[in-house]
């Protein structure tokens, strides 16, 4: 007696929202295991990691700092995602994004006036959409793969930091360490909670997922977007433009890592530093496909991608788990969230025909990509 | 120039050729079977710390690179049972795989940085390795003569061999090739297993050979210009070979303009140079007649399942 699958007639709508909390589960208990035969206190990790931060509730507010620039990338990106325009430049943009805005910033250090705060946000945005309009251009005129120009591109901006820290916008009061100068008050984002971390992007981050659901649920374009996913031949006969629905998937993923990368900046950083580029714009990838595409999902995915990095910190000290054990429970995650997505199309069952006996029926299927 | 200037360029040009090529190489063969492994990178950099760990414990660079090798087939069957067996997304996939291997490479190597080994080095008689002149010839790790070897090797199999016939078949159709009795998900399993040990090797490469040391994020990106260069080289092994070049001149450009420390130019800007160059080549070759979307294999990045 053996399992084997059989391909649903609907997919499923219990394990569309069931998989993601088993691939949570299984890497918890994976994750133990794997890094207990590595040599590390493996349950005490996953204890550290998963759960410690829930537990105290001090930590909570940092689950929100750290939450709320996954979400806004992530959002960004499913948009994309969802249309089969794989951004995978997301840190690139988010630090083009940050510098942008931080140039506004440098060049108003001695002004004040409520209107500094906004311009920098509008830097941000739109040097995160600049930044992202590459590979779109790429991609539209010359038929380049978003994947890799969106990638390259996040190794150049991380030299452009590097650029800009060691050279040109060296704070000259800096003691000679590459970073800019402290933001000034106007510079800086408020807090909205008193005497919390919790900043003004949180609300932000949180209003982005219900503008963004309205678009993608009830608006024409959101329909573009996601019929472009689902059945590329459909959309163009639909007459949509496969050009502007890339633009558009581009420039929108760009916009809000931008927004991100000029909302830590002027939020938890309060300055530029070489140490900007966090990898949020890989771990909200990873937020995207957890929250399955959908912005409500994907806040509810922040707060548990946020878990390994404020649970990954107290672990190093708590147990001297190394940093990099933060991306192996990311990468698990996401492992144990793709195989488990076979159950959305395929149910298991009993024994019966073994798959090679089919053979002679000589027909074969291709499961639609837009389920991922 | 001098000779012996000439030569040294040479040498480093061949140099820092040879990894991006072999990774490459893998990469080629798996996407020609209709299968995006966008895990290059990771698989790599789990090549490179294994090649490492493995030589300075049991002293030997060649039993250091065959773990290289089996390291990166063995991770890159995660990646084979998810896309093929499981039919997840391919390119999601990929990242997984590439972010997992960054975090455990640098995992298991935390306590080798810093370490120093033998290394792979040339295989030549010392008079003739060490020569100035010579060297441009015999000075060579044997990988780099291996590195010929396989863009031949891989070239004849896609081309003049039956099994490469089969796999370019499952490639371009896999329901025909399936209904004609191929076993598509075998060829493709194969194909995975061989790109994930080439891109061990090309791992190993750095840190056997190039460095030679472990320090995390030792590869720096090359696995994602490997998988450019498949794009560039329009899937064809000579062509490849031509790119790989191109880009180990572009990264000694980078290495010698830095060394010489010209004022001119930000060393930022000299780091940026191999990943400019591969958006360059990408939009000029893109725009040709022959463009990637044409020559690319048709079923390529797509999920197969064969009819219950």
């Amino acid at each position: 007696m053996s399992l084997r699958l059989e391909p649903r007639l609907q997919p499923s709508r219990l394990m569309l929202f069931a998989s993601p909390l088993a691939a949570v589960v299984a890497t918890l208990i994976v994750g133990g295991v794997v890094f207990t035969l590595l040599g590390y206190d493996g349950f005490g990790a996953v204890r550290q990691i998963f759960l410690a931060p829930l537990t105290n509730i001090n930590r909570w507010q940092d689950l929100l700092v750290k939450a709320a620039p996954l979400a806004i990338i992530a959002i960004g990106l499913s948009i994309g995602f969802r249309a089969n325009v794989w951004n995978i430049g997301a840190e690139g943009q988010y630090v083009v994004g940050g510098l942008a805005g931080t140039g506004i910033a440098l060049a108003t250090l001695d002004l004040s006036g409520a209107w500094i705060l906004p311009a920098m946000v509008l830097g941000g945005i739109v040097g995160g959409m600049a930044y992202a309009a590459v590979p779109a251009f790429l991609r539209v005129k010359l038929g380049v793969n978003e994947i890799l120009s969106s990638l390259m591109l996040n190794y150049v901006a991380i030299q452009l930091l590097y650029y800009l820290m060691r050279g040109p916008w060296r704070d000259p009061m800096g003691f000679g360490f590459p970073q800019t100068a402290m933001f000034s008050l106007d510079q800086t984002l408020p807090i909205i909670v008193p005497r919390t971390l919790i900043h003004l992007g949180i609300p932000l981050a949180l209003a982005l997922a219900l503008a963004v659901w309205f678009v993608m649920a009830r608006t024409v374009a959101g329909f573009q977007v996601r019929l472009m996913g689902l059945s590329p031949q459909a959309a163009r006969y639909g007459g949509f433009s496969e050009n502007r629905i890339v633009w558009l998937c581009l420039l929108a993923g760009g916009g809000l890592a931008g927004l991100a990368g000029i909302l830590e900046a002027a939020g938890p950083f309060g300055q530029m530093v070489p140490s900007f580029p966090t990898g949020y714009g890989f771990t909200a990838i990873i937020v995207a496909f957890l929250g399955r595409l959908h912005p409500v999902g994907i806040v509810l995915a922040s707060l548990v991608l946020a878990l390994t990095y404020v649970g990954g910190e107290s672990a190093q000290t708590a147990i001297g788990l190394p940093s990099a054990a933060i991306g192996v429970f990311q990468a698990m995650l996401l492992f144990f969230l793709l195989a488990s997505d076979i159950l959305i199309r395929y149910r298991l069952a009993r024994g019966g025909r073994d798959a090679g006996g089919a053979k002679a029926g000589a027909g074969a299927s291709r499961s639609g990509e837009a389920a991922v | 120039m001098s000779p012996e200037f000439a030569v040294a360029i040479i040498f480093a040009v061949v140099m820092s050729s040879t990894p991006i090529l072999i990774a490459a190489l893998g990469e080629l063969v798996v996407e020609k079977s209709g299968v995006l492994n966008l895990g290059v990178e990771g698989m790599m950099l789990i090549g490179a710390v294994t090649g490492f760990i493995v030589t300075v414990s049991t002293g030997s660079p060649w039993l250091g690179a065959l773990a290289a090798l089996a390291a990166g087939a063995a991770v890159s069957m995660i990646f084979g049972y998810l896309t093929l067996t499981l039919t997840a997304n391919q390119v999601a996939t990929g990242l997984a795989l590439t972010i997992f291997g960054t975090g455990v490479s640098a995992l298991l190597g935390a306590s080798f940085v810093g370490v120093t080994t033998s290394t792979l080095g040339p295989v030549f008689p010392r008079a003739l390795a060490a020569d100035p002149i010579w060297r441009v010839l015999f000075g060579y790790s044997p990988l780099v003569y291996l590195s010929f070897a396989l863009t031949l090797a891989v070239w004849w199999f896609l081309k003049h061999s039956r099994a490469g016939l089969v796999l370019r078949a499952v490639g371009e159709s896999d329901s025909s090739a399936y209904s004609i009795g191929y076993p598509v998900l075998f060829v493709r399993y194969m194909a995975v297993l061989f790109g994930g040990a080439l891109a061990g090797l090309a791992g190993a490469f750095y840190s056997l050979v190039l460095t030679p040391m472990w320090a995390e994020r030792l590869t720096s990106g090359r696995g994602w210009i490997a998988i450019a260069l498949v794009v560039f080289a329009a899937w064809r092994p000579g062509r490849l070979l031509l790119g790989a070049y191109l880009f180990g001149a572009v990264i000694t450009l980078e290495l010698q303009a830095k060394a010489a420390g010209w004022s001119g130019l930000a060393p930022e800007f000299l780091t940026s140079l191999p990943y400019l160059a591969t958006i360059l080549v990408l939009a000029l070759i893109s725009g040709r007649r022959l463009s990637a979307r044409t020559a690319a294999p048709a079923c390529l990045g797509k999920p197969f399942r064969a009819a219950a």
